[in-house]
């Protein structure tokens, strides 16, 4: 049963699992037709809630998403689940093993969870997914979730298709706190402290919550005016150039949780709630989404001009010869970018 | 752009269905076909047929591997069949079992739609390439 693009787009917008499940493979596979499903998508999506949940492996992601999705479906709203996990750079083969923890919701289609590999090579990861989001979006799902282990750059960049980012840390982790302290800890909305009835939990939540403060000051600091900005210890003093009205910023709240109990969860959905609530206030919400939609369209072009090269490539004997040309001496990495972009800039420049 | 830089991915799904708490095999299954490159989605132990049916719809995959090693076959796989047919998956699924079946029920399975059954001793590489011989055209 193969169902073409508009039976698919037709299908999603209907409710139908199939579908959905069919077009995200598509997108997955970036196989024939799955640009004009997304595109067909795009004007229905915007209403759900997107929530990114990363953190270290075993910090209990999967199993505070199910807890999450679980809470939601009680309360009578629909969730849709994007979980990514690594997959070999040498076979590209991967075991996607979250599924395992959905325990509360098995049977419940309307929790449509898909598990994702990173498939490594291309670095297309982040658009797959966020174009899966999209499917979802427009399916219909009021919260989505999209859970990645965070280990690196790639999936700091999926987390950032989400509105809402939560960053779990277990206990006892003070120094990979410190350790990740330039990278995924940055990016986070909530911090919650999964495994929180295990020794050393309360010292995780003192390190973060001091982490947190730490960079209250360093932003006034950065903001303000004093020159070597030595003085940290001392109260800032209004800076005038933040005008009265200006938002409240977000202050990342550290909460704790027991995803394995369901304790804390309720505060954790309320926490994200908040975050949402304050986006929308405040207008970082359309300065978010305007962001977003930049980069997507950055990285679209780059990607269709990439594809527009490698053909390019192909008319010029391909990159293995080109590359075995400059080996041997016969001309340079600069000039053949030269050569091979040509006709573009040439195309480029008529108009 | 109607370029498409397409990257299939051989999806599968290993099963544990029903009370059997023996997931050693699949355990080495899943790690198999991860090895040949497989995209691998482990449903875990003990499973009702239903979830399964749900898990392959969902993740859209290509293969359902279901081990079931309890004597319960005849009864469970059916069950994940007509689930498959419901959602309108199981046309273009390929339906794998492995476990210990006998030859008529073999037959049976295979009458119901299950490609093939593996039994114990089976090597790994055939099974892989079953796999790679079969997969549906999508």
């Amino acid at each position: 049963m193969t169902l073409s693009t508009e039976e698919l787009l037709e299908g999603i917008l209907d409710g139908n699992h199939r579908a959905l499940a069919r077009a995200i493979t598509k997108i997955e596979n970036r196989q024939d037709g799955y640009r004009e499903i997304v595109s067909g998508l795009y004007e229905h999506t915007g209403s759900a809630d997107v929530i990114g949940v990363t953190g270290s492996p075993g910090a209990g992601k999967s199993t505070l998403v199910d807890k999450m999705a679980k809470t939601y479906r009680d309360r009578g709203l629909t969730v849709g689940i994007v979980a990514i996990d690594p997959s070999s750079p040498y076979t590209g083969g991967a075991v996607l093993g979250d599924r395992i923890r959905m325990a509360s919701n098995v049977g419940d289609m309307d929790v449509f969870f898909r598990s994702m590999s990173a498939r490594g090579s291309l670095g297309g990861l982040s658009t797959a997914t966020a174009d899966a989001v999209k499917a979802l979006d427009a399916f219909g799902k009021d919260k989505v979730i999209i859970e990645t282990v965070g280990a690196g750059q790639n999936e700091i960049d999926i987390v950032r298709a989400a509105d809402t980012v939560a960053v779990l840390v277990p206990p006892e982790s003070g120094d990979n706190v410190q350790m990740l302290k330039a990278g995924i800890l940055e990016i986070a909305d909530v911090f919650a402290v999964n495994k929180a009835d295990m020794d050393g939990a309360d010292r995780t939540v003192q390190e973060l919550e001091e982490m947190v403060h730490m960079d209250d000051g360093h932003v006034s600091v950065a903001g303000g005016h004093h020159g070597m900005g030595i003085e940290t210890d001392v109260d800032m003093p209004e800076t005038g150039d933040e005008s009265a009205d200006a938002p409240e910023p977000w202050k990342t709240p550290v909460l704790e949780t027991v995803a394995t109990s369901g304790e804390g969860v309720d505060e954790f959905l309320a926490t994200l709630q908040e975050h949402a609530d304050w986006l929308a206030e405040t207008g970082q919400m359309t300065a978010k989404r305007r962001q977003r939609t930049a980069e997507e369209i950055r990285t679209l072009l780059r990607e269709d001009a990439a594809a527009l090269v490698a053909g390019e490539l192909e008319d010029h004997g391909g990159v293995d010869a080109l590359a075995d040309s400059v080996l041997a001496g016969d001309t340079d990495p600069y000039s053949i970018a030269d050569d091979v972009l040509a006709p573009v800039a040439e195309c480029l420049d008529e108009d | 752009m109607s370029q498409s830089q397409e990257e299939r991915s051989i999806r599968c799904l290993v099963a544990k269905v029903g009370l059997d708490g023996h997931d050693r095999g699949a355990h080495v299954i899943a790690r198999a076909f991860r090895d040949a490159g497989f995209e691998v989605i482990y449903s875990g132990l003990h499973k009702a047929p239903d979830e399964i049916v749900q898990a392959a719809v969902q993740e859209d995959v290509d293969v359902v591997g279901i081990s079931i090693l309890s004597g319960a076959h005849s009864t469970l796989v059916p069950k994940v069949i007509d689930g498959l047919k419901e959602y309108d998956a199981f046309e273009d699924t390929l339906i794998l079992v492995g476990g210990v079946v006998p030859d008529d029920d073999k037959a049976e399975l295979k009458e119901m739609g299950v490609a093939e059954v593996f039994g114990p001793g089976t090597p790994m590489a055939d099974t892989i390439e079953f796999v790679r011989e079969n997969v549906p055209e999508r």
